[in-house]
């Protein structure tokens, strides 16, 4: 396999958790450039034929195995547009790894723009953790723009952990997904932003089969001057249960909009919004205080669980 | 060990001065287990704010060990040996039970050591270790929470602010008990205590009444409680049915 310098390997680490090569499937991206790939029995991985990305398909009844793919951009100055498309078959339980991580040393700005197409098969069962990183001491901005596309059919469960912490200046990531009978789509997102950087994550639910459920969740802090813009609709158009959640911290100058919508088209169709955006609560502070930290540990103890 | 000299405590609530605590002094040693009772209202839970740092008094003087801590922060009276069992205890979304057992110990707290002090609480320790402290805990729960914490800190001076609020009977002996032991364990330590409980108030060294922000009377169990009985100030059981 390709290999690694140290910068690409931090990177792995924070956005794979990987140490070392994966076993199961997994395709490496580095700077634009497939630095490796690994196909097992059940799970196929392969260029597109027009070099704008790759196909992974896992055969019906694929159990207990992943698949990873992880991108890192190192060089200042790169941008990319990249199509992956998922096809899983019926009855799988697997687990698939995204993350992308930038470093930018340098003054050009470098981007990711990462468009995933998800067709998950009855009765499947999908656990997509995807983590965003960003690093470096350049003036060029670290931009990721994220698109999912969640397609899931009769059955079919997909759960989503979706990460941005540190580093990215500037994100616009958009969730679409739309739900056969039966499936149930399970979200828990965690951002966090600083300095000047810009999040904007939407999310758009289609429950359109019977007895589908869409859960949702968002917990942000906006620290400094960045901006968040969290936009969170479920549309219910069937008898089905959504609920979306977003709640915020807001600290220094931060600023967050919270758009949370909900359409019912159908007379059982039950959809719940929630949101609520404040400062980290004085008493929290005070009482992590009277166990001997200080304001600022304490402040950094609160954030850290409420990103967990 | 702890003495307040002077202390007076005003608000301003719409435009007028509330006094909340008038020229209250008081004296602890060490090795005593207090008990601060008064009507709702009266200042007791300001008193204990004031002592832990929380709220700054408008005049007068606190002396911890010999030392003048009237400007020093919660956390500087935190690490000097104050500790602090809130009358409401507060939730933290997304820190588990364990997470605040550590930081209260304020080491490296074993799973096992933790599990310890759930125990002396009375919540069974696996079911409680990993739970998030959230809104899903229950008042009483959360109030044990809070003890446990204070067990876990092991403080020279610590204040329960109506440690027995929401607890059954059956873990009110075992509070006694955490008490008792607390005393025997952290050498030199004193303990204040507010409550209405009459058994409490029964096994204290020194009971202090505050009224209306002033200290009323002060002095063994045995000479203050027979002043208490029939008022605001004690709940026994049968209150209601009098
Ligand atoms: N920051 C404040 N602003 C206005 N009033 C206050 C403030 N803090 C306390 N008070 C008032 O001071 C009085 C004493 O409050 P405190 O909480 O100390 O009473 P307490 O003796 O602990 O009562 P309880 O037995 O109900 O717990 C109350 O009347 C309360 O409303
Ligand atoms: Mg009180």
């Amino acid at each position: 396999m390709f290999e690694m310098d140290d910068i690409q390997k931090r990177i792995l680490r924070e956005v794979a958790d990987l140490h070392k090569v994966p076993s199961g499937a997994y395709n490496f991206r580095v700077n634009s450039q497939l630095a490796g790939r690994n196909n097992s029995a059940n799970i196929e991985i392969t260029s597109k034929e027009d070099g704008s990305g790759i196909d992974i398909r896992i055969k019906s009844g694929t159990v207990n195995e992943s698949v990873h793919i992880p991108v890192v951009l190192s060089v200042s100055g790169l941008t990319e547009v990249v199509y992956n498309d998922f096809y899983v078959g019926e009855n799988c339980d697997v687990v698939i790894v995204a993350g992308c991580g930038i470093d930018n040393c340098g003054v050009q700005n470098s981007q990711h723009d990462g468009i995933h197409r998800f067709f998950v098969g009855k009765n499947s069962k999908v656990k997509y953790v995807e983590k965003h990183y960003g690093s470096g001491t350049g003036t060029g901005k670290r931009i990721l723009n994220p698109t999912t596309e969640v397609n899931l059919d009769e059955g079919s469960v997909m759960e989503m952990e979706m990460v941005q912490i540190k580093g990215v200046d500037s994100t616009n990531r958009k969730t679409l997904a739309t739900l056969k009978a039966d499936a149930k789509l399970f979200v828990r997102e965690r951002l966090m932003t600083h300095g000047v950087q810009q999040a904007l994550s939407g999310y758009h639910v289609s429950l359109d089969g019977e007895n589908s459920k869409a859960d949702v969740v968002s917990r942000s802090v906006a620290k400094e001057n960045s901006y968040q813009k969290l936009d969170l609709c479920i549309i219910g158009n069937a008898a089905c249960h959504g609920h979306t959640e977003c709640d915020s911290i807001i600290m220094d100058g931060g600023k967050i909009l919270a758009v949370p919508s909900l359409e019912a088209n159908h007379v059982d169709a039950m959809l719940v919004h929630e949101a609520a955006i404040g400062k980290i609560a004085g008493e929290q502070l005070i009482k992590l205080m009277t166990l001997g930290l200080t304001e600022k540990e304490a402040e950094e103890k609160i954030i850290s669980g409420f990103l967990k | 060990m702890l003495e307040l000299k002077n202390i007076f405590f005003t608000v301003n609530d719409a435009g007028t001065d509330v006094e909340i605590l008038r020229d209250v002094n008081l004296k602890i040693d060490a090795q005593k287990f207090i008990v601060i009772t008064g009507p709702n209202g009266s200042g007791k839970s300001t008193l204990a704010k004031i002592i832990a740092g929380i709220e700054k008094p408008s005049s007068g003087k606190i002396i911890f060990n010999g030392e003048d801590i009237t400007d020093k922060s919660i956390t500087e009276r935190a690490r000097l040996g104050i500790g602090f069992a809130f009358q409401q205890p507060v939730r933290f979304k997304g820190l588990e039970v364990f997470d605040l057992l550590r930081l209260a110990s304020g080491k490296n707290l074993t799973i096992t050591d933790a599990c310890e002090y759930l125990s002396e609480v009375g919540l069974c320790a696996k079911d409680y270790i990993n739970r998030e402290v959230n809104a899903s805990l229950s008042g009483g729960e959360l109030k044990r929470i809070e003890i446990a914490m204070i067990l876990a800190r092991k403080s020279k001076l610590t204040i329960f602010d109506e440690p027995e609020a929401g607890i059954d009977i059956w873990s009110f002996q075992n509070l006694i008990r955490i008490f008792e032991k607390m005393r025997r364990e952290i050498r030199n330590s004193s303990i204040i205590i507010i409550s209405h409980q009459e058994r409490l108030i029964s096994i204290a060294d020194e009971i202090v009444v505050l009224v209306n922000g002033r200290i009323q009377h002060q002095g063994s169990g045995k000479e203050i409680l027979p002043k208490l009985i029939g008022t605001k100030s004690i709940s026994s059981v049968c209150d209601k049915l009098k």
